[in-house]
């Protein structure tokens, strides 16, 4: 039996179209209508609201909490202060990926951990020795995902907490709609937004208090396709569809480095100790295999592509996460990496891909060719390098 | 007398600043000058009461060549649609039809009116899609000239002849009827329900003085069905902060690349000198020189106003005299004090796309017969858009703005008494209706702004209040647009053109005309 979160009584009743999806074995809405397009709008035009309670969250605390959360992230945790939030990936021995995450600094020595997969079982063997206590809080909160332009009008009036001093990846405990809460300005879409834990037990009122001043403020519960658009647009990264976990991956050439992601700026070699240091310093020393890219494909190529069946462009009306070859030239000589995710983009009007090739292909202004299959014939489409994330506006950080 | 720029641009309509951007991309030094205080032209939003934003005219988005968004990257400079993709129609029975754009809802919804026409709606929606598919490369065309086409021209008539030869034969007798019948004909072909039918031929009496029972009406639906989004036809859209947001995004792209735009700057007139045009003459008594001068205006102002009569070819001066504008709508716009409730609408969300107020064909027929001898109707058709549904920052939080398109209004309406009087009358009847299918509308209007086509004339320059700068009718399309010989955006004048919505192809925020207008002038090497 799948799961249920503390919010489905009230996402049940609005998810028109029953389509569900298994998220960590929650049950998690694709989308509530039959058709995604108004989730996806209200997410740039208005906020879009998500349940995020399936993330995995710990509890990190004790004079050694710090230490411990350094010894296997990548990124500096001596450098995050209380109050902020940082993203982070973590690797095996290996310097391979394992997870990304959140880690919030509650206070000097407590911390709360958010990860796409079980982590119990890593924090507690890398924490010998250490004088730490962690608590898988998974199952004790319930989070729900506000993003999009009106976000901040919308939880500024149900909220104690003045959001114009909350900055971008800071945490705050305050009360929404009068229950207690976390309120962080983080998120997976690249707009304002802010992520909302409570316990179970006050899931339902955040929700009902959202709903009720939300219809003002153009706010729609929102589904994963739309997620999942929002999340390429801003280039971010999703487990299991731009990369695999090492700790499930069962063969060594589905494995990736935090460089072969292009999250080169995350990876902290000079900082103390942390899992996969010696072999990331290798890679980085020897030079990657891989980078990943933004990609951008040139519909007017596309367009021809089509035409040679005498059909109109055709664009993806929703996001695409199964991989696809990508070549260094059109006639497929050569190939040179993998496009893991990528979608027609409304509100930029461009159709844009996550790509991971190598690195010799990756500057940018590079014209490669992804796999284009049009009625049952694979083509090579004109793609070009571009900068990524997609989206990037300034009320992200503003 | 020293030519400070490349090109002029009289006029900062959308047209007009698209024109420019594409001209100053291409590193001319452009200018443009705007009448009004803002840019745009009928695509403004204004401010008119503290906090509620009106999309004044123009209010929805549709036929903006993709080409153009592309090309002038206009998402980077704030181009944000969202898809307008239902339509709920209140009948005068006190129910309803509800045109939704996923086929299944749509057939539960039309098999409660009419099973067959539950059956029909797949098959006529392919045929108008295969249509608009066939005629859609026209918007691409520079018009050639049919009684001379040169052999640039006969290359276009060739490669639009090859691309029909391409089609199934049914799709071109289709076509040949829609170029000829009246909406309704046409219509009544295909499906027997009243409603659907009064909501499907609207498209072919938008900004033109005939019903949907006068010949020719038709075509200007598939007109209609051309318009796209991301891809998909007939698709139209809500712009975030209202169509002056496109008009903002195409005059910020035509910034990046250079141009100069000023508005508060009325030009009297183009300046000619032998047979050429060299620069404009503003109200102001400065002179400005260009190389170029290309109007934005409709064809009266381009060719009548702006231009004197000595310097045009007679049989052009009569052609240009008998394009038919004639105003034929009208528009209110009210800022509220919460939403509007339809009698019959059951879920909110359907107020999430158009409200069409046109319970029946004859209900759009008796309303255009009101018109016909210079009157508004009586009881209009109207198409209503709540845009704060989709863009709250329209309006304080809670408050919602509406925009309601209405036809028939007249360019005068004599009987109603001084024009004031004329507007005050025509405004009172659009709301005495709109609140017969919406019973709270009059307690929750805080502000309203009525336009005629007067006041669209008056305001924005819209000759007679014609939204579109001249009819969409067949007679004054493509190569007759706006009159035989002249449709290739240039004029007798050397180095005066024009890029209006006069021109092809056509009215609304298309940008077509704006852009093969820049790439003609810069084909001539100017």
């Amino acid at each position: 039996m799948p799961r249920q979160t503390p919010f489905h009584s009230r996402t049940s009743a609005l998810c028109q179209g029953e389509s569900w999806q298994d998220w960590s074995g929650f049950l998690s809405p694709t989308m509530y209508e039959l058709d995604h397009i108004h989730e996806y709008n209200s997410i740039r035009m208005g906020c879009g609201l998500f349940d995020i309670s399936p993330l995995f969250k710990y509890f990190v605390r004790g004079r050694d909490a710090e230490t411990l959360l350094n010894r296997i992230v990548t990124r500096d945790i001596s450098k995050c202060r209380v109050g902020q939030v940082i993203y982070t990936a973590w690797c095996d021995d290996a310097g391979k990926i394992i997870d990304d995450g959140t880690v919030a600094r509650l206070s000097e020595d407590s911390f709360r951990m958010t990860a796409a997969i079980p982590t119990l079982y890593w924090l507690q063997d890398n924490a010998f020795g250490l004088e730490v206590e962690i608590e898988d809080a998974s199952d004790a909160y319930g989070g729900l995902a506000l993003q999009g332009p009106t976000s901040r009008d919308l939880l500024q009036q149900i909220t104690d907490a003045d959001l114009s001093k909350l900055g971008y990846f800071r945490i705050v405990d305050t009360k929404v709609g009068g229950v207690p809460a976390s309120v962080s300005r983080t998120g997976y879409t690249g707009d304002l937004g802010y992520e909302i834990f409570v316990t179970p037990q006050n899931a339902e009122t955040l929700w009902d208090a959202l709903v009720a001043k939300g219809i003002d403020y153009k706010m729609q519960p929102a589904g994963n396709v739309a997620l999942d658009m929002t999340r390429i647009e801003a280039g971010l990264l999703l487990i299991d569809v731009d990369f695999q976990s090492a700790a499930k991956a069962m063969f060594e050439v589905e494995k990736t480095s935090p460089y072969d992601l292009g999250l080169d700026w995350m990876v902290k070699l000079e900082k103390g100790f942390f899992v996969g240091q010696e072999a990331l310093r290798r890679e980085k020393a020897r030079g990657p295999a891989w980078t990943t890219v933004g990609l951008e494909v040139d519909v007017q190529g596309l367009e021809k592509l089509y035409s040679q069946f005498s059909m109109p462009l055709h664009l993806p009306y929703q996001s695409w996460n199964t991989a696809v070859p990508v070549y260094a030239d059109d006639e497929k000589r050569q190939h040179i990496g993998r496009a893991t995710s990528g979608t027609w983009s409304p509100v930029l009007k461009r159709y844009v891909v996550i790509a991971r090739v190598k690195p010799q292909h990756a500057q940018l202004g590079r014209r490669i060719y992804l796999e284009e299959t049009i009625e049952a014939q694979r083509f090579a489409a004109p793609a070009t390098v571009v900068p990524m994330p997609f989206f990037d506006p300034p009320r992200k950080k503003a | 007398m020293t030519q400070e720029y490349d090109a002029i641009i009289v006029g900062g309509g959308h047209n007009g600043l698209t024109c420019a951007a594409y001209l100053a991309k291409a590193g001319r030094k452009v200018l443009v000058l705007e009448r009004r205080y803002l840019l745009g032209g009928a695509a403004v939003t204004e401010e008119k009461f503290p906090g509620f934003k009106f999309t004044v005219c123009s209010y929805v988005v549709s036929l903006l060549r993709p080409e153009v968004i592309r090309e002038l990257e206009l998402p980077k400079h704030g181009l944000q649609i969202v898809p307008l993709d239902s339509a709920f129609v209140p009948m005068e029975n006190g129910d309803h039809l509800m045109m939704y754009s996923d086929p299944g809802l749509l057939r539960e919804e039309l098999k409660r009116h009419s099973a067959r026409d539950a059956d029909m709606m797949p098959k006529y929606s392919k045929m108008m899609y295969e249509m608009a598919f066939a005629v859609k490369p026209i918007l691409g065309y520079v018009p050639p000239n049919p009684a001379g086409p040169g052999l640039r021209g006969l290359s276009t008539l060739r490669n639009f002849g090859k691309h029909l030869k391409s089609l199934d034969k049914r799709v071109f007798h289709q076509l040949s009827k829609i170029m000829t019948m009246s909406a309704n004909d046409f219509l009544a072909e295909w499906m027997e329900t009243d409603v659907l039918r009064a909501v499907s031929g609207i498209n072919g009496i938008i900004g033109t003085k005939l019903g949907v029972k006068s010949p020719g009406t038709a075509y200007v639906l598939l007109h209609h069905y051309m318009g796209e989004l991301d891809g998909a036809f007939t698709a139209w859209g809500s712009q975030k902060g209202g169509t002056g947001a496109v008009s903002e995004a195409i005059a910020s792209a035509a910034r990046s690349h250079g141009a100069e735009i000023r508005v508060n700057a009325s030009v009297q007139q183009v300046i000619v000198k032998g047979g050429k045009a060299v620069g404009v003459a503003l109200e102001n008594g400065d002179e400005i020189y260009a190389k170029t001068v290309i109007s934005g205006c409709d064809p009266r102002v381009t060719f009548r106003k702006l231009i004197e009569e000595k310097e045009l070819p007679a049989d052009l001066v009569r052609a240009i005299d008998n394009f038919k504008f004639r105003g034929s709508s009208g528009k209110v716009n009210l800022a509220l004090d919460a939403l509007p409730k339809f009698t019959s609408m059951k879920d909110p969300a359907m107020l999430r796309g158009m409200v069409e107020i046109c319970p029946s064909v004859d209900y759009v027929e008796r309303a255009y017969d009101d018109a016909k001898y210079g009157a508004f109707s009586k009881r209009p058709y109207m198409d209503v858009e709540v845009p704060t549904i989709h863009d709250p920052t329209m309006a304080p939080p809670g408050k919602h703005v509406m925009s309601i398109f209405v036809q028939y209004a007249s360019y005068d309406m004599p009987e109603y008494g001084t024009r004031d009087q004329q507007r005050e009358a025509f405004g009172n009847a659009v709301i005495d209706t709109l609140a017969e299918f919406a019973p709270n509308l009059k307690d929750i209007i805080l502000h309203k702004q009525v336009l005629t086509p007067w006041d669209m004339e008056d305001q924005i320059g819209l000759t007679e209040g014609n939204i579109f700068q001249g009819e969409l009718t067949l007679d004054q399309l493509f190569f007759f647009r706006p009159a035989a010989g002249w449709a290739d955006f240039r004029t007798p004048i050397r180095n005066y053109y024009q890029c209006g919505s006069g021109t092809h192809p056509g009215g609304g925020i298309t940008a077509g005309p704006g852009r093969l207008a820049a790439l003609e002038v810069l084909r001539d090497g100017n």
